[in-house]
């Protein structure tokens, strides 16, 4: 678990273009979108690619999308009891 | 048509890893690749705006160009009615290209919604919209080279019928790393009088 | 005081006939373009969009011509100019406007440096020209989906500032794969044809079209007078319309104040109603703080699908013959409101005496139009 959160802070970082945040800047339980990382729809909708992408997790809902990425801890449980690669 | 006289207010050029400010060179490097280029203009002058990172190449370009020529006329406490008008050539196909590479192999079909958004090249005209806050006119034209009599015309038009107070005009060409940004703000205060030959001048300086 | 400028013909290529009676005649009957396909070259599950059956453009298309090599785009291009064209002299005070925002894109599935020449805009617009032998540099609007009303209020400008006497508009964009992709990775696909302001909508149809207009200084013929027009940013976010209407509502504002006309004045509302949940509600919060909350309003979605770069003018073209007919047209797909601020949506076709239409547009970058028309008695 601790490697996967790991490498979630290091995918969103480089596929959200956050230039200006490190892997040490994102704590577990932040929120990801508001006042946290400040992630906008897009990003939400680049996060579902994500999903798909690099763990085989097809979001049929985007609605789902709101509590899944409420922050690393929630993407990462969501990943591990999910993933399909 | 009943026209008052205008004039180019200030201009601005990016090219070849170098921005000319008003005829004077503010900035330049040997790094390369425009992306780099842009990276260190954005900790040189301290832009602290984090959205600069998402943004396509076009939009990048055209950001810095109203970054300079804005920020010293705009009042963040009025309203500024300031039209942009902007023009280039490959329209967004820079991107349209990276965004056709992600849906050509039904392997690694994975079309991105964060590209797919820069794939239309009046994008920029929002991203600028934004970081100054103009609720103005703004189009986005495309022609095969520079068309300065065009640009002259429609920006009297907008001056002119009172759809803006001043108007930024901008040529964006960007295509596989290969870019020129031209921009200058029309207004009825200035030094150049606002002509398809002044306009011409500055293009090429 | 500003020349008018008018509307005096127009035409329009589409999957619901390749002339404006046939159109007309279609839309009266309710009768949608929308249909489910099964195309793995264009996308890998079925989808819902509004199509112009190929063969049917090539059997008109030779008609019109046998010489030269064109794209579908460029030929429903030529064939909706075609019978505009010829009735005026072309001048060198002939403006040739192309509205568009994916062009020939489909020429990018080569990678060659002749098909990255064949995706430019210039070149689409060069070979529409050529074919008709404008004599002015071509003038191509590329504002996303506000492309094709805002190329009638930039013909409509340069007419006023004197550069051009007339000017010739065609708009046009095709379903792609590029653009199926692209909307479909925003979640914002409808698997039904689309449902602007209901409940119960699920999303974007997408469509192709191509429409044409002649926008002119000249009395003689004119079918509308355009009033006044508007284009203002939202200044809020590049895919998500402004919460409040704001850029559409200065939009119109600008349109009715060159106007000089209130929201009385206006008869009817053609919409933008892309039946995605933020563009209906942005649009709904405009109109109400506007006053036009009673006015009868649709959106032409629902026959034709979002034909983006071509919605604007086509929207156009079907508007003025709900003037010159005297119809509301009903806003096909519609059932249950489904916008926060109550609109008078037209769910039936009917005769009403109408004088002066307004139409809006909004699109990605935050863009908006607003084109005020009025009937020419």
């Amino acid at each position: 678990m601790e490697a996967l959160k790991q490498e979630l802070k290091e995918k969103i970082i480089e596929v959200l273009n956050l230039e200006d945040i490190n892997v040490a800047d994102i704590n577990d339980n932040d929120p990801l979108f508001g006042d946290g990382l400040g992630l906008d729809s897009i990003d939400a909708l680049e996060l579902i690619v994500l999903l798909d992408k690099e763990y085989g997790i097809k979001l049929l809902d985007p609605k789902l999308g709101k509590t899944i990425f409420e922050s690393i801890e929630t993407m990462a449980a969501y990943i591990t009891e999910h993933r399909t690669k | 048509m009943l026209e008052n006289k205008t004039y180019i207010h200030s201009t601005c050029v990016i090219q070849k890893n170098k921005i000319v400010l008003n005829g004077e060179s503010i900035f330049s490097n040997e790094i390369e690749g425009f992306n780099d280029f842009a990276k260190k203009f954005y900790q040189e002058f301290e832009i602290a705006y984090p959205k600069f990172f998402k943004m396509d190449s076009l939009s990048k370009l055209a950001f810095i160009g109203a970054e300079l020529l804005l920020k010293p006329i705009i009042d963040p406490l009025k309203e500024n009615n300031i039209g942009l008008l902007f023009a280039n050539k490959s329209s967004s196909l820079d991107t349209d290209v990276k965004y056709q590479e992600s849906i050509s192999e039904s392997e690694s079909y994975f079309p991105s919604p964060a590209v797919f958004v820069y794939t239309l090249p009046n994008i920029c005209l929002g991203e600028i919209s934004i970081k100054h806050q103009l609720k103005s006119e703004n189009s986005f034209f495309i022609f095969d080279t520079f068309n300065s009599s065009f640009m002259e015309n429609y920006a009297n038009v907008l001056l002119n019928i009172k759809k803006a107070d001043k108007v930024l005009c901008g040529w964006v060409e960007y295509f596989n790393e290969e870019y020129k940004g031209f921009f200058y703000l029309v207004s009825d205060e200035g030094e150049i009088e606002h002509t398809k030959n002044n306009i011409e001048i500055e293009f090429n300086k | 005081m500003l020349k008018k400028v008018y509307i005096s013909n127009v035409n329009c290529i589409t999957p619901l006939g390749f002339d404006v009676e046939t159109n007309i005649d279609n839309i009266t009957k309710g009768i949608t373009g929308i249909q489910k396909h099964e195309d793995k070259s264009l996308m890998k599950d079925s989808f819902c969009a509004s199509i112009v059956n190929e063969n049917d453009v090539d059997e008109a298309f030779a008609k019109v011509t046998s010489e030269g090599k064109f794209t579908k785009l460029e030929k429903m291009m030529i064939l909706a100019l075609f019978p505009i064209v010829n009735e005026v002299e072309i001048t060198d005070k002939t403006a040739f406007l192309l509205s568009t925002t994916k062009g020939n894109i489909e020429a990018l599935k080569n990678k060659s440096d002749e098909s990255i020449e064949e995706a430019h805009l210039g070149t689409l617009a060069k070979r529409i020209a050529n074919f008709f032998g404008f004599k002015t540099k071509p003038i191509v609007v590329s504002n996303a989906c506000v492309s094709g009303v805002l190329a009638i209020s930039v013909a409509k400008r340069l007419i006023q500032s004197e550069m051009y006497n007339d000017a010739f508009v065609v708009a046009g964009d095709i379903v792609s794969e590029f653009v199926l992709s692209g909307f479909n990775s925003f979640q914002a696909m409808s698997n039904e044809p689309c449902r602007p302001y209901s409940k119960n909508r699920t999303g974007v149809s997408l469509g192709e079209a191509t429409a044409a207009v002649l926008v002119t200084s000249n009395r003689e013929n004119a079918k509308v007078v355009i009033l006044g027009d508007g284009s203002i940013n939202d200044a809020n976010h590049i895919s998500g319309p402004s919460r409040t209407g704001e850029g559409l509502v200065r939009s119109i504002e600008s349109a009715m104040k060159e106007a000089n006309i209130d929201s009385n004045s206006i008869n009817y509302i053609s919409a933008h109603g892309t039946a995605t949940p933020f563009n209906d509600e942005m649009e709904a919060i405009a109109f109400s703080r506007i006053g036009l909350e009673n006015t009868p309003v649709n959106s032409l979605k629902g026959y034709y699908g979002h034909t983006l770069g071509a919605s604007g003018l086509l929207e156009v073209v079907i508007g003025i013959q709900s003037l010159l007919h005297n119809k509301l047209f009903a806003s096909l797909g519609f059932d249950e409101m489904g916008v926060s601020k109550p609109i008078n949506i037209i769910e039936k076709t009917e005769n009403k005496e109408l004088n002066c239409f307004l139409k809006t547009a909004s699109g990605f970058g935050g863009c908006n139009t607003a084109v005020i028309f009025e009937k020419i008695k």
